[in-house]
């Protein structure tokens, strides 16, 4: 079940695989065919349905092209702190 | 709230205080992170409106261009010497300066030094990605033995070059510093335990004199040679053994003047 959704700005990605790299779930994937107007292999959100929205990928972004969203259903209620 | 964003609430976004200017670094460069972090401790202080600061010469030169408080750019190494001055005509300024490890370690040591020593009030933030960066990777005083650069080819060489420098080690055992610690934003745990070393150094420069100082380990995957990921685990395996995390000095600022 889906707790939270990133999208990810393809204009300020470089394609670093950091976000890969950090994101506990594995719900990012680095993609072979998707390209942004730079030439650079994209990220793709791959498994929405595993994000939990712990922002990790967001801060981890050097180059904060990520953007983390909760979705309002979720029982936790950590938006707050 | 549009049809886009129903339903959802926002958990994580750029802090405000950084524009919507890209950011030049290469791919997988630390500072992206590093720079987001001194904003979201700046916006989460409410320091944003008294803040200066201040940037000399290294690939963090244009972080004015990305974030929204003043700055002062100086010559190279020169910061603390332009920071001076500036205490001197601001005394209620809020001030941090960025510096490098060619900057603050090789061409401004001497400023660093009588700045700590005169006890100055802001809070350096030293930048160490272990070469020069801005210049196409040459060896920085913090570069590591036996590692390879474009001006020691066959790995640093502790007879022709000496050792690395340690500079929160040496910041602990001046009087005039309150707090040197030395962290790194290479894991996720690691990033959190940098904001909580970031926000108690700028905790002591609002408390009283004396200057605090905050290392940053930085990866440099371009100058390194490396693939972004490789390039975290050389900093997690070998730049960490070289230069331990943690906390050197933190002791109350002197209240007399």
């Amino acid at each position: 079940m889906a707790k939270g959704e990133i999208t990810i700005n393809e204009e300020y990605c470089k394609g670093c695989e950091l976000c890969v790299e950090f994101c506990p779930k594995g719900c990012i994937e680095m993609s072979t065919e998707k390209y942004n107007s730079r030439g650079l292999l994209m990220p793709v959100f791959a498994k929405p349905e595993e994000c939990t929205g712990c922002t990790t990928c967001g801060f981890m972004c050097p180059d904060a092209a990520i953007v983390v969203y909760r979705f309002d259903k979720d029982k936790t209620p950590v938006s707050e702190d | 709230m549009n049809s886009e964003t129903a339903g959802k609430s926002l958990a994580y976004e750029k802090p405000k205080l950084i524009n919507d200017n890209k950011f030049h670094f290469c791919p997988g460069c630390n500072y992206g992170i590093i720079i987001r972090l001194i904003a979201s401790v700046l916006e989460e202080m409410k320091l944003t409106d008294k803040t200066i600061g201040l940037v000399s010469a290294g690939c963090y030169v244009q972080t004015p261009w990305y974030m929204d408080v003043d700055f002062v750019a100086a010559l190279h190494g020169r910061a603390p010497a332009v920071a001076t001055g500036i205490r001197r005509v601001h005394p209620d300024a809020f001030m941090f300066c960025m510096q490098g490890d060619g900057d603050l370690g090789a061409i401004g040591m001497g400023h660093f030094m009588n700045a700590m020593m005169r006890g100055e009030r802001w809070t350096t933030i030293f930048l160490n990605n272990a070469c020069y960066g801005q210049t196409r990777g040459q060896m920085a005083p913090t570069t590591l033995l036996g590692m390879r650069t474009t001006t020691t080819q066959d790995g640093r060489d502790a007879e022709k070059t000496g050792y690395p420098l340690h500079v929160a080690e040496l910041a602990a055992t001046m009087k005039g510093v309150v707090y040197a610690a030395r962290c790194c934003v290479n894991t996720p745990a690691n990033y959190a335990k940098a904001k909580k070393m970031l926000k108690t150094a700028f905790q002591k420069q609002l408390d009283g004199p004396g200057m605090s100082i905050l290392e940053l380990l930085s990866a440099c995957p371009s100058n390194w040679g490396l693939p972004p990921k490789e390039a975290l685990a050389f900093l997690t395996e070998n730049m960490i053994a070289e230069y331990p995390l943690g906390e050197y000095k933190n002791v109350e600022p002197k209240i007399d003047v």
